[in-house]
């Protein structure tokens, strides 16, 4: 029987490259590779006569060359002179900048929702939903828009802060919401500012300490040890004794209104205002959806089971049903960071000047230099995905189900 | 014992106490709001907090639309006609809104083409999106569709989509008479088929230009929602076989083929749609044949599909990866080859898996077709960011005319998500 199944082995024949599965892979492979090599060739080709045709070249010589454009956002060192590199590290800054900051605030917001979503209280859940069906379906672009002519058109001009008697007035005294930009009091580090900055860096490694502390204390002997209410002493008290102590070294550098505008303190532009507040809204609607999902997805027998044990509900939320939803929670959100990062791209159109308002937009302009700034852009928001992806898959692998 | 009691009984009731009503406090309404909005003091003020936001969100609204002012020439006298009395000027609406929906350079006489080929959209996508309630014949129409639609939108000879619609017939007869004995000579057969029909008919229809025609519509005078509907639904029926294919060739095991389809769908996903739109705008051209130029719409629809191509990919790879092995092992076991396996056992079954994920990229999809706003195309969002706001009648009315925006966006977009969630109970086979 053996000698039956056991094909007698024939030599290659060529027409086994059609007719044998063993070949064809490779034949189907020949194809593609040569159709592949064909299209490319093509294309280079189409590429380089075009470009001979118009007496161009690729080269990045330009980015070495003074960029001529002011930059009305710089985190660092910045002016007309300095080259398109610099430029575009200004504007890759600045597009760091407005997607941290919309991460965060769309993680707060969306896990706030979402937690909402599944409340008890009818009327919050309803306002919840419309809040999660409203900004899911209209595109971001019309909400950094709307966004941004609230910002500009609805907000006072600075001189409405004129006068003894203005129409508007500094929120707390310190916060100007005008139409030129959001204007937030900036510290000024005196000497010795960085004893209470490191006092209160302390502090909180303090209360990590602490904690761990109760956890071992807990496991070691089944005592409780009460961390709420040193843990808030601790992180108020050695700060403020400190600052104190040292003569307040921190003080605030508050915006006052000179001549036609606002000086002092930290002016937040209008463009970045909007674009922040429109992302971190319409990517937490899509992350209220996603807790929801993970809470949801948490089998009710877990709780009840968390509950039979004798846990309180803080406790099997804490302990039971969260470690499992984020689970289920944290890829698709770091999949809505990703689109954080691209959509802030839009950037462009409300004039904030991210890489793609630099390096593809004014840069591209003035240079011409199309292909070349393309292929920086894309490489740029391809860096930042693929490593962001790679950080995300050793992460799931490490909180995989370890199944038996 | 009981007996001993009977005479010192005064009072026996023989018959039952009808039933008293529950406690006012745990029926109707008042058992319901209790519990579901003052079921302790924190659910009490959040239901207070609730309110105040409901509250004053209305009393921004409602005033807005009830001194909305609809008729007016331009916003100065709008503003005259509502005298500060905080009430939207929606007559820039009533007054541009062939622009909103057509864009400023469609002919205006020609309106009726677009609507009727948006409303032969429904039917032609309603015996695909209601299998059941329609008769299978019905496909037929959605078939003709795309033809139909080219010709009310874009106008010219008749020739043109019916010869296009010739090939695609000639070459599905050429794939039927030759599938039986191999599916790749029926499909290159097909292929060559109607490639042959496409090249005598082309002679033809650039014969007759004028048999039959309506007045030609150039791609670049499309604009308004229009503009945002035809990328949207070219660009996701474009995009479908396309990612079926990638999706396949990523879960191939042909390391080559893998490669290819692994790279192109990465990269595309890696990048915003911003920039591939930029490369359509300025890069695409060097990459073309000197001499050809494409109209900026064909450029946009181009990258778009390969965007959303990338996207379905992923989505169909998740279905491809649910399916148990036991499919991919009995459609072999029965000895189907790999076209046959995939077209009649796999895809099937997790092209069904993966429609919700399809339908949450179409939705996207759509939203994003407004990003072509940027590259100076007057889509919807274009046509207010442009020509109207920056025009002296209306230039500063902002809330009306985004809102008119979002509330189509909203419209569809919602429509179509609720579809997919009716579709999804639709599909449950499982019985839970």
């Amino acid at each position: 029987m053996s000698a039956l199944t056991d094909p007698h082995r024939e030599s290659f024949r060529l027409s086994m490259l059609l007719s044998d599965t063993r070949y064809r892979s490779y034949t189907f492979q020949g194809i593609a590779l040569a159709f592949l090599i064909a299209v490319m060739a093509f294309l280079g080709a189409n590429l380089l006569s075009n470009l001979a045709a118009q007496g161009l070249d690729i080269s990045y010589e330009f980015l070495g060359s003074p960029s001529g454009y002011d930059i009305n956002q710089r985190p660092i060192e910045y002016d007309s002179q300095s080259t398109h590199l610099r430029a575009s590290v200004v504007g890759i800054l600045n597009t760091l900048i407005v997607a941290v900051l919309a991460c965060v605030s769309a993680t707060v917001i969306g896990v706030f929702a979402g937690v909402l979503r599944l409340s008890n209280n009818w009327l919050v859940r309803k306002i919840m939903a419309i809040y999660v069906e409203a900004f899911r379906n209209v595109p971001v672009l019309i909400w950094i828009l709307i966004i941004f002519s609230i910002m500009t058109v609805s907000l006072p001009a600075p001189s409405a802060f004129r006068g003894e008697d203005p129409d508007s007035s500094l929120l707390f005294g310190a916060f100007a919401f005008t139409n030129r930009g959001v204007y937030i009091p900036a510290p000024i580090m005196g000497p010795g500012a960085w004893f209470v900055i490191g006092a209160f860096i302390a502090s909180i490694i303090g209360i990590i300490a602490l904690r761990r502390h109760a956890v071992k204390v807990l496991y070691d002997s089944g005592k409780v040890v009460k961390t709420f209410w040193p843990s808030v002493a601790l992180f108020f008290l050695p700060t403020l004794i400190v600052f104190f102590l040292l003569g307040r070294p921190i003080g605030l550098d508050l915006p006052a209104l000179k001549g036609f505008n606002f000086q002092g303190g930290i002016q937040l532009r209008g463009s970045l205002i909007a674009l922040w507040f429109a992302l971190s809204i319409y990517t937490g609607a899509f992350i209220a959806e996603n807790v929801r999902a993970g809470i949801q997805a948490i089998s009710r027998g877990q709780s009840e089971a968390a509950a039979a044990l004798g846990l309180r509900p803080r406790r099997i939320m804490n302990l039971v049903v969260l470690p499992q939803a984020l689970r289920v929670i944290i890829p698709p959100l770091v999949s809505h960071y990703l689109n954080i990062t691209k959509n802030s791209s839009l950037a462009i159109a409300v004039g904030y000047m991210d890489v793609t308002g630099t390096l593809g937009g004014i840069t591209l302009n003035q240079t011409g230099r199309a292909i070349e700034c393309v292929l920086l852009l894309m490489l740029f928001y391809l860096v930042i995905s693929l490593s962001i992806s790679t950080a995300m898959n050793i992460y799931n692998n490490s909180v995989k189900l370890r199944e038996r | 014992m009981s007996d001993s009691h009977a005479q010192s009984v005064a009072f026996v009731r023989d018959t039952v106490i009808p039933e008293s009503p529950p406690p006012a406090l745990e029926t109707g309404v008042v058992k319901w709001m209790r519990s579901n909005l003052f079921s302790g003091w924190f659910n009490t003020l959040l239901t207070l907090a609730a309110i105040w936001f409901v509250f004053m969100v209305l009393s921004v609204v409602v005033p807005w639309f009830a001194n909305g002012v609809w008729e007016a020439s331009d916003i100065r006298q709008c503003r005259e006609i509502m005298a500060g009395s905080g009430g939207g000027c929606f007559a820039v609406i009533a007054d541009r809104w062939q622009q909103l929906l057509f864009g400023f350079k469609y002919p205006s006489e020609e309106y009726w083409r677009p609507t009727l080929a948006f409303v032969l959209l429904f039917i032609a996508i309603a015996p695909l999106l209601f299998s059941k309630m329609f008769p299978r014949w019905m496909l037929v129409l959605t078939a003709l569709y795309p033809f139909v639609a080219y010709y009310l939108i874009w106008g010219g000879t008749i020739l043109a989509p019916l010869v296009a619609l010739l090939g695609f017939v000639a070459g599905y007869f050429a794939y039927a008479r030759v599938v039986r004995r191999s599916f790749a000579g029926a499909a290159a057969a097909g292929v060559v088929v109607a490639v042959v029909v496409w090249t005598l008919g082309g002679y033809v229809s650039a014969a007759a230009p004028g048999f039959m025609a309506f007045e030609p519509v150039a791609s670049r005078e499309m604009g308004g929602f229009m503009l945002n509907l035809i990328l949207g639904v070219v660009c996701v029926s474009l995009s479908l076989p396309l990612g079926i294919l990638l999706a396949l060739g990523r879960q191939s095991n042909l390391p080559v083929v893998k490669g290819i389809c692994v790279v192109f769908i990465e990269f595309i996903r890696g990048v915003p749609l911003i920039t591939l739109l930029f490369v359509a705008n300025v890069v695409l051209a060097y990459f073309l044949p000197p001499g050809t130029n494409f109209d900026l719409i064909v450029r946009v629809i181009i990258m778009i599909t390969m965007f959303a191509s990338a996207y379905i990919a992923e989505v169909i790879r998740g279905g491809l990866a649910a399916l148990p092995k036991g499919q991919y092992e009995g459609a072999e076991s029965l000895g189907l080859d790999y076209a046959q396996s995939m077209r009649l056992i796999i895809l099937p079954q997790a092209l069904k898996i993966s429609i919700p994920g399809i339908v949450n990229v179409a939705v996207g999809l759509f939203k994003d077709t407004t990003l072509v706003s940027i590259i100076s195309m007057f889509d919807l969002v274009g046509m207010i960011r442009g020509p109207i706001l920056a025009s002296t009648d209306w230039n500063g009315v902002y809330w009306e005319l985004l809102g008119l925006a979002a509330l189509l966006f909203f419209v569809v977009c919602y429509g179509i998500s609720q579809y997919s969630q009716w579709l999804e109970r639709q599909l449950q086979t499982d019985h839970r």
